[in-house]
C-alpha cells in the first residue's frame, strides 16, 4: 500500500507541475512556474530515490532476485475477454533506475532552466510543457500493460513536439516539430499494429503476460502464433519487427532517425532532457521490456535490431564528423550512442542466468543520459555566450567559460570511453558482449567508437582552443550559481557513474551479475578512443587549415556525410512529389470532380429532362386542346378495344 | 316524314360537335373560339337530352345534366368574355395565338 | 422523470423564444433552455445507469412511454432510452448548450436563427428517443429543414448552391429510409413499432434489400462513402453554429440509424453486407484523410476529416464483433463533441480573421492565446492523442476489427491505422501553419482573444473530450449491453 502511494506520488508531482501552470500560467503562476515546478520535481525526485532506496535494498531484493511488483493496477479500458488496457506501474530493477534517471535529469534541467529560459515570455508555458514530459515519461516507464506504454507513447510525442515547437515563432521550429510528430507517428503506427498482434497472441495486453506466454516453448499462445504466418515470415515475427519499429521512430534508429537533427530546433535544456537522456531511449527500454520475447521467440527479428543498430551508430558518428551546429553533432551523437544501446541489445544471447548484453544496454543509458545531459547543458551555455549554434563562430572559448569548460570535457571524456569516465565502462561492457556474441558487429562497435572519440573532440577543439574570439564587450557572466548545481551534480555522474556495480542492480532475470573486467580486452578500444582524440588535437586545436585541405581533397565523401546520406532528400522526395502531389492532389481531384461531379450530374440530367418537358407547355390555347382531344381519343379507344 | 330517331340526333350532335371543333382549331379570334366551345357543349346537351328522350324515358337525370351544363357554360362565357375583355386592354388584340405569355 | 422532458423542454424554449422582444432575450432564453436541457440530459444519464442497475436485466429500454396517435396505421408516441441513446442525448445537450453560446455574435434574424437551432435539436432529441419508425422518421426530417434554412440564410460562401445540395441528398436518404420502413410495415404486420418489429422474423431477401435501403439512407446522413459530398460543401456554409450542429449532431443521426435500426432489425443484412461496408468505410477514411491533406480552408479540412472520422464508426459498424461496435458508437460521441469544437474554434478564429484559408493566417499563438490553445487541442483529439476522446474510440475501433482473424479484416484494419498517420500530417499543417510562425495577421492589433461565452462553449466542450479521454470506462459501461443485444441478434442467426 505504502508502495502504490509513494509511485502515485512520483508520478502525480509532475503531473501537478503540469497542470498548475497550465491553467493559471498567465495569471497566478506568471512568475512562479519555474520555481513551482522545480519544487514540485524535487519532491518527485526524492520520492523516487528512496522507493529506488526502498527497492534495491529493501523490498526488491528476495530470494536471491529482484522481483517484480505490480502496484497499482486498475482497469482503464476494457475491450474484451482479458483484453484491456490497465493503468499499473509495473516495477522491476530497469523501471525503477528509469524512474531515477528520468526524475534526476528532469530535475536537473527544470533547475538549470529557471536560469536559461529566465526571459522567456512563455514562461510558465515552457515549465507546464517540462512537467508534461516528466510526467509522461514516468508514465512510460512504468508502464505494466503494451497499450499503457502506447498512452505514454505518445504523450511524451506530443510533449517533445510542444518543446521542439516552442519558439513557435521561427517557421523553423514549427517545421522541426511537425517532423518530429509526424515521423515518430508513423512509427507509432507499425507499433500499434504490433501491439495488436502480440497482444492478441497472448491473449492480454499485460507485459506479465505477454512475456509468459510468448516466450515459453510449446505453449499453445506460443504454437498459434508461429502457425499464422504473413509473407513467409511468422505472424510474431512481423509483431515484434513492427514493435522495434516504434521504438526505432522514437529512438531515432535509421531510417527514421531523421526527425531528431532538427527536433534541435527546441529550447537546449529540452534537448538534454528529452533528445537525449530519456525520451529518446524509450526505444530501447521498450525492446529491453520485451527482451526475452526477442531473444527467445524471434531471435531473427533479434539480429535485424543489432544490424539497424550497428548501421545507425556508425551512420550517425560518421555524420557527425561534418557538421557544424554544435546542437547537431550532439544529435548525431545521441543517435549513434542509442545505435549502441540497442546493438547492445540485439546482440545478446539469452541463457540462463543473467544476460550480460541486456545490462550493458541499459548501463549505457544510464551512463549515457548523464554525460550527454551534461554535454547539452554546457552546449547551452556556450550557444547563449556567443549568441550562436555553429562551432565555427566559437573558438578558445576556455578563456571566457573555464567552468564549462572542465565540465564539457569531462563529458567528452566520458563519451569517448576513456577511463576511468562513466563512459568508458559501459561502453565496455557493449564491447564485450558484441565480442562474445556477434564479432562483425564487434568491429563495427569498434569504429564507431574511434569515430565517436574523433567528432567529440573535434568539436571540443574547434570550440575552446582553435583561436582565440574576440571577447565581448560588456562582461558576461559565464553562468549563475543556480544553474551551476545541476552541472556539477551531472558532471559528477559523468566522472563516476561508471564505478557503480550495475550489474548488482539491473539484470535480466534480477540475479546479481558480477561484472568482469578485463585488461587485456579494453586495451584496443582505448588506445583506437585515444588515437581518435590525437587526430582531432591535430586538426583542431590550433588554428590551421588543415581540415579544410582534407575537406577538399575529398570533397566527395565530405558531401555525401554533410548530406546525411541524402536520407531527408528521399524522404522529402517520398511525403512532397510521391503522398502530397500525387496521391493527396488526386484524391481531392477525384471528389471534386468524380464523387462531386456525379451529384451534379444527376441536378444536371434533372435540368435536362424537364428543359425537354417543358417544351409542352407553349402558351399556346389550341395545342393545349389538341392534346386533350388525343387524349381522349386514347382513353376512348382503350375502352372500346378492352 | 317519320318521327326522327334518336341516331338522327346524335348526327346531327355529332356533326355540331364537329363544327365546334373545326371552328376551335382553326379560327384565331377569342370569341370566335368561344363560340365554337358553346357548340360543342350544346352538341352535348343535345346528346343528353336525346338520351333521356329515347333510352331512359322515365328519368330525368338527363334533362338535369343539361340544365347544369347551360348553367355553367353562362358562367364560363362571362368569365371567358372578361378575360378576353381585359386580354383586348393589356394586348390590343384578342387574336389567340398572341396571348401566349403563360408559357413554360 | 417522464422521458417526454427531453422532448418538452425544447419546444418550451422554442415558444418563449417567440414571445421574446429583444434579441438579448433570444440569446438568454435560448441558453437558459438549452442549460436546462443539459442538466436534463445528465440527470437522465444518472437516472438510467441507477435505473438500469435496480431492473437487472441490462439490454432492456428504459423510461418506456407510449401514446397513441394513429393507433389504427401503427403510429404511436413511444419514447425510450437504452445506453446508446443516453449517450447520443448527452452528446446532443453538450452540442446545443455551446452551439448556442458560439452563436452569441448573430445579428441578423437572430429570432428566427435560434429558434431552428431548437427545432434541429428537438428533431435529434426526437429521433433518438422514438421507439416508433414512423415518429422516427418524422424527426429526421423535422432536422432537415431546418438545416437547409440555417445554410440558406446565414450561410456564407457559394450558400444556396450548398444549402440545395444538402437538402436534395439528405431528401434523398430520406426517401431510402421512408422505403424500407414501408417495406418493413407492410411486411412485418403492419406496425411501425421497432419493437414488434424486432420480433418479426424478415425472410432473408426482404432483410437484405430493406437492409441496403436503410443503411444507404443513414449513411447519406453519416457521409457513407461515395454519398460524403454534402458535407463539405455544406459544412464550409453553414455558419458556425450550423457546421457544429452539422457535424456534431446531424451525421450522429445517421450513425445511429444505421446501427439502431438497420443493424438491430435486420441483422441478416448486415451480415450480408458486411464487407461492402467495411471496404466503403475504409476507402471513406484513407480518401477523407487523404482529401483533407490538399484543403486550404479551415472548414473544408474539418469537413474532409469528419467524413473520415466518422467512417471509423461506420468501420466499427461493418466489423460486427462487439468491441468493434462499441469503439463505433463511442466513435460517434466523441467525433460529435470533437467536430463542434473544431468548428466552433473555426468560427471563432473567421470572425477574428476574416479568413478560414491557412496560407492568410499565421502566429495566431501570439494574437489570441486562448483560441489557438482550444484549436490545438481539437486537434490534437482528432489526431487521436491519448487522454483525449479520439484516442480510445479509434482504439477501441481498431482493436475490434483486429479480432476479425482473416486476411481480408486484417489489411482493412492496417490500412485504417495507417490513415492516423494522415491526420496527423494534415492537423499539424494546419495547426503549425496558423498558429506557429509570426504573426502577420493585418490589423493584429484589433484583434482579440475569445470572451466569456466562446471560452464557456470551448471549455464545455473541451471537458466534454477529456472527460472521455481520461475515463472511458463509464461510456462503455453505458454502451456495452445495448451493443451486446445487437451482437445477439446478428450472432443468433
Amino acid at each position: 500500500m505504502i508502495y502504490t502511494v509513494l509511485v502515485l506520488l512520483i508520478v502525480l508531482f509532475p503531473l501537478a507541475g503540469f497542470l498548475f501552470p497550465a491553467l493559471w500560467g498567465r495569471s497566478l503562476f506568471k512568475k512562479s512556474a519555474g520555481p513551482l515546478t522545480v519544487v514540485l520535481m524535487t519532491f518527485s525526485f526524492l520520492l523516487s530515490a528512496y522507493f529506488a532506496y526502498l527497492y534495491f535494498f529493501e523490498f526488491g531484493y528476495q530470494q536471491g532476485a529482484y522481483r517484480r511488483f505490480l502496484f497499482p493496477d486498475i482497469p482503464w479500458l476494457e475491450f474484451s475477454g482479458a483484453l484491456a488496457i490497465r493503468m499499473g506501474a509495473y516495477i522491476d530493477a530497469v523501471s525503477v533506475m528509469m524512474l531515477l534517471t528520468v526524475t534526476f535529469v528532469s530535475l536537473m534541467v527544470h533547475v538549470y532552466s529557471l536560469w536559461y529560459m529566465k526571459h522567456q515570455e512563455r514562461y510558465a508555458a515552457y515549465f507546464a510543457y517540462l512537467s508534461l514530459f516528466t510526467f509522461s515519461m514516468l508514465g512510460l516507464v512504468l508502464s505494466s500493460n503494451i497499450f499503457q506504454m502506447y498512452f505514454f507513447w505518445e504523450l511524451v510525442g506530443v510533449s517533445s513536439f510542444l518543446l521542439i515547437g516552442f519558439y513557435y515563432q521561427k517557421p523553423a521550429a514549427a517545421a522541426a516539430a511537425k517532423k518530429a510528430f509526424i515521423v515518430t507517428r508513423f512509427a507509432d503506427v507499425g507499433f500499434f499494429i504490433g501491439i495488436l498482434i502480440l497482444s492478441f497472441s497472448a491473449g492480454s495486453m499485460d507485459f506479465e503476460t505477454i512475456l509468459h506466454k510468448l516466450t515459453t516453448p510449446g505453449s499453445d499462445a506460443l504454437n498459434t502464433a508461429a502457425a499464422q504466418t504473413f509473407l513467409g515470415i511468422s505472424a510474431l515475427s512481423w509483431g515484434a519487427a513492427l514493435v522495434f519499429m516504434g521504438a526505432a521512430g522514437k529512438s531515432a534508429l535509421f531510417p527514421l532517425h531523421i526527425w531528431l537533427p532538427d527536433a534541435m530546433e527546441g529550447p537546449t535544456p529540452v534537448s538534454a532532457l528529452i533528445h537525449a537522456a530519456t525520451m529518446v531511449v524509450a526505444g530501447v527500454f521498450l525492446i529491453a521490456r520485451l527482451f526475452p520475447l526477442y531473444a527467445i521467440t524471434v531471435p531473427g527479428v533479434q539480429e535485424f535490431i543489432a544490424w539497424v543498430s550497428a548501421v545507425t551508430a556508425l551512420m550517425a558518428a560518421l555524420i557527425a564528423c561534418v557538421q557544424t551546429d554544435i546542437k547537431r553533432i550532439l544529435a548525431f551523437s545521441t543517435m549513434s550512442q542509442i545505435g549502441l544501446m540497442m546493438l547492445s541489445l540485439g546482440v545478446a544471447k539469452y541463457e540462463a542466468g543473467p544476460v550480460p548484453g541486456y545490462t550493458a544496454s541499459l548501463f549505457h543509458l544510464f551512463t549515457h543520459a548523464l554525460f550527454k545531459s551534461l554535454l547539452f547543458l554546457c552546449a547551452g551555455i556556450m550557444i547563449h555566450f556567443v549568441h550562436n549554434n555553429s562551432i565555427w563562430k566559437m573558438g578558445g572559448l576556455r578563456k571566457y567559460l573555464p567552468l564549462t569548460h572542465l565540465f564539457f570535457l569531462a563529458g567528452c571524456l566520458a563519451i569517448s570511453g576513456i577511463p576511468p569516465f562513466s563512459g568508458f565502462f559501459s561502453k565496455e561492457e557493449i564491447l564485450l558482449a558484441a565480442y562474445r556474441n556477434y564479432f562483425p558487429l564487434y568491429v563495427l562497435v569498434l569504429i564507431t567508437s574511434a569515430v565517436t572519440a574523433f567528432y567529440m573532440f573535434r568539436m571540443y577543439f574547434r570550440t575552446f582552443w582553435f583561436y582565440n574570439l574576440k571577447g565581448p564587450t560588456e562582461k558576461e557572466t559565464e553562468i549563475e550559481v543556480p544553474a551551476l548545481i545541476p552541472l556539477v551534480l551531472l558532471a559528477i555522474g559523468a566522472v563516476l557513474g561508471g564505478f557503480i556495480p550495475f550489474g548488482n542492480f539491473v539484470t535480466s532475470d534480477g540475479h546479481r551479475m558480477p561484472f568482469h573486467f578485463d585488461v587485456r580486452f579494453s586495451l584496443l578500444p582505448v588506445i583506437l578512443n585515444l588515437a581518435g582524440i590525437f587526430v582531432a588535437m591535430w586538426f583542431y586545436k590550433t588554428k590551421n587549415k588543415r581540415s579544410d585541405i582534407v575537406q577538399e581533397k575529398a570533397w566527395k565523401l565530405y558531401l555525401l556525410l554533410s548530406e546525411k546520406f541524402y536520407v531527408d532528400h528521399l524522404y522529402e522526395f517520398i511525403t512532397r512529389k510521391v503522398i502530397f502531389q500525387v496521391i493527396g492532389r488526386s484524391a481531392a481531384w477525384f471528389d471534386k470532380n468524380i464523387v462531386d461531379g456525379m451529384v451534379n450530374l444527376s441536378g444536371e440530367a434533372t435540368q435536362y429532362v424537364s428543359a425537354a418537358f417543358r417544351k409542352l407547355q407553349s402558351g399556346k390555347v389550341q395545342l393545349y386542346a389538341l392534346y386533350f382531344l388525343l387524349a381522349i381519343l386514347a382513353l376512348a379507344l382503350i375502352t372500346i378495344l378492352k | 316524314m317519320t318521327e326522327p330517331g334518336l341516331y338522327h340526333i346524335l348526327t346531327l350532335s355529332a356533326l355540331l360537335f364537329c363544327t365546334g371543333m373545326y371552328g376551335f382549331f382553326t379560327r384565331r379570334n377569342l370569341i370566335t373560339l368561344l363560340m365554337s366551345v358553346e357548340l360543342m357543349l350544346n352538341s352535348v346537351n343535345l346528346n343528353l337530352v336525346a338520351f333521356d328522350r329515347y333510352v331512359w324515358p322515365e328519368k330525368t337525370e338527363g334533362l338535369f345534366f343539361s340544365l347544369f351544363i347551360i348553367a355553367v357554360a353562362a358562367a364560363e362565357a362571362a368569365l371567358a368574355i372578361a378575360i378576353i375583355i381585359h386580354l383586348y386592354r393589356t394586348h390590343k388584340s384578342i387574336d389567340v395565338q398572341e396571348a401566349e405569355e403563360l408559357k413554360y | 422523470m417522464s422521458l417526454l422532458l427531453i422532448l418538452i423542454i425544447p419546444i418550451l424554449t422554442a415558444g418563449a423564444v417567440l414571445l421574446c422582444k429583444t434579441d438579448e432575450q433570444v440569446k438568454w432564453t435560448a441558453l437558459a433552455g438549452s442549460l436546462a436541457q443539459l442538466g436534463v440530459s445528465v440527470a437522465l444519464y444518472f437516472l438510467f445507469v441507477r435505473e438500469r442497475a435496480i431492473t437487472g436485466q441490462e439490454s432492456l429500454i428504459l423510461f418506456e412511454e407510449r401514446y397513441p396517435l394513429l393507433s389504427d396505421a401503427g403510429i404511436f408516441l413511444h419514447v425510450g432510452a437504452d445506453g446508446i441513446t443516453v449517450g447520443m442525448i448527452l452528446l446532443t445537450s453538450f452540442v446545443l448548450a455551446a452551439g448556442v453560446l458560439a452563436s452569441w455574435n448573430i445579428v441578423y434574424r437572430v429570432k428566427e436563427f435560434f429558434l431552428l437551432l431548437l427545432l434541429l435539436a428537438l428533431g435529434a432529441f426526437g429521433f433518438f428517443i422514438s421507439q416508433n419508425l414512423f415518429l422516427l422518421f418524422f424527426f429526421l426530417e423535422l432536422s432537415v429543414i431546418p438545416k437547409f434554412l440555417l445554410i440558406s440564410i446565414w450561410g456564407s460562401g457559394k450558400k444556396e448552391y450548398s444549402a440545395n445540395k444538402l437538402a436534395l441528398m439528405l431528401m434523398g436518404g430520406s426517401a431510402l429510409i421512408l422505403t424500407g420502413i414501408l417495406l418493413l410495415y407492410f411486411n412485418g404486420g403492419r406496425t411501425f413499432e421497432i419493437h414488434s418489429l424486432s420480433r418479426v422474423v424478415f425472410s432473408d431477401r426482404l432483410q437484405q434489400v430493406v437492409f441496403a435501403l436503410l443503411f444507404v439512407g443513414f449513411g447519406v446522413f453519416t457521409a457513407l462513402f461515395p454519398f460524403h459530398t454534402w458535407v463539405p460543401d455544406g459544412h464550409s456554409s453553414a455558419p458556425t453554429a450550423g457546421s457544429m450542429f452539422l457535424a456534431g449532431i446531424s451525421m450522429k443521426l445517421g450513425g445511429f440509424g444505421c446501427l439502431k435500426i438497420a443493424m438491430y432489425l435486420l441483422p441478416e443484412g448486415a451480415l450480408y453486407f458486411s464487407h461492402i461496408i467495411i471496404v466503403l468505410s475504409v476507402i471513406g477514411i484513407l480518401y477523407g484523410a487523404l482529401a483533407t491533406m490538399m484543403q486550404k480552408d479551415l472548414k473544408y479540412i474539418n469537413a474532409y476529416s469528419s467524413v473520415s472520422h466518422v467512417a471509423f464508426s461506420l468501420l466499427g459498424m461493418g466489423m460486427l464483433t462487439q468491441t468493434a461496435i462499441t469503439g463505433a458508437v463511442m466513435q460517434m460521441i466523441s467525433h460529435g463533441v470533437m467536430t463542434a469544437l473544431f468548428f466552433a474554434v473555426i468560427g471563432m478564429v473567421y470572425e477574428r480573421t476574416h479568413t478560414r484559408m491557412i496560407q492568410e493566417m499565421s502566429g495566431l499563438m501570439k494574437t489570441m492565446p486562448f483560441i489557438a490553445t482550444v484549436f490545438f487541442i481539437s486537434g490534437l483529439c482528432s489526431l487521436g492523442l491519448p487522454g483525449f476522446s479520439g484516442f480510445v474510440s479509434e482504439m477501441t475501433v481498431l482493436t475490434g476489427s483486429w479480432e476479425k482473424d482473416s486476411v481480408f479484416h486484417r489489411t482493412v484494419t492496417i490500412a485504417a491505422a495507417a490513415s492516423l498517420v494522415v491526420t496527423a500530417v494534415y492537423i499539424l499543417r494546419a495547426t503549425t501553419k496558423i498558429m506557429m510562425g509570426p504573426p502577420q495577421l493585418p490589423g493584429e492589433n484589433a484583434v482579440t482573444d475569445a470572451n466569456t461565452k466562446e471560452r464557456s462553449a470551448a471549455i464545455l466542450l473541451t471537458a466534454g473530450i477529456v472527460w472521455i479521454g481520461l475515463f472511458p470506462a463509464w461510456l462503455t459501461a453505458l454502451i456495452k449491453p445495448d451493443v451486446q443485444q445487437i451482437m445477439k441478434r446478428i450472432a443468433g442467426l
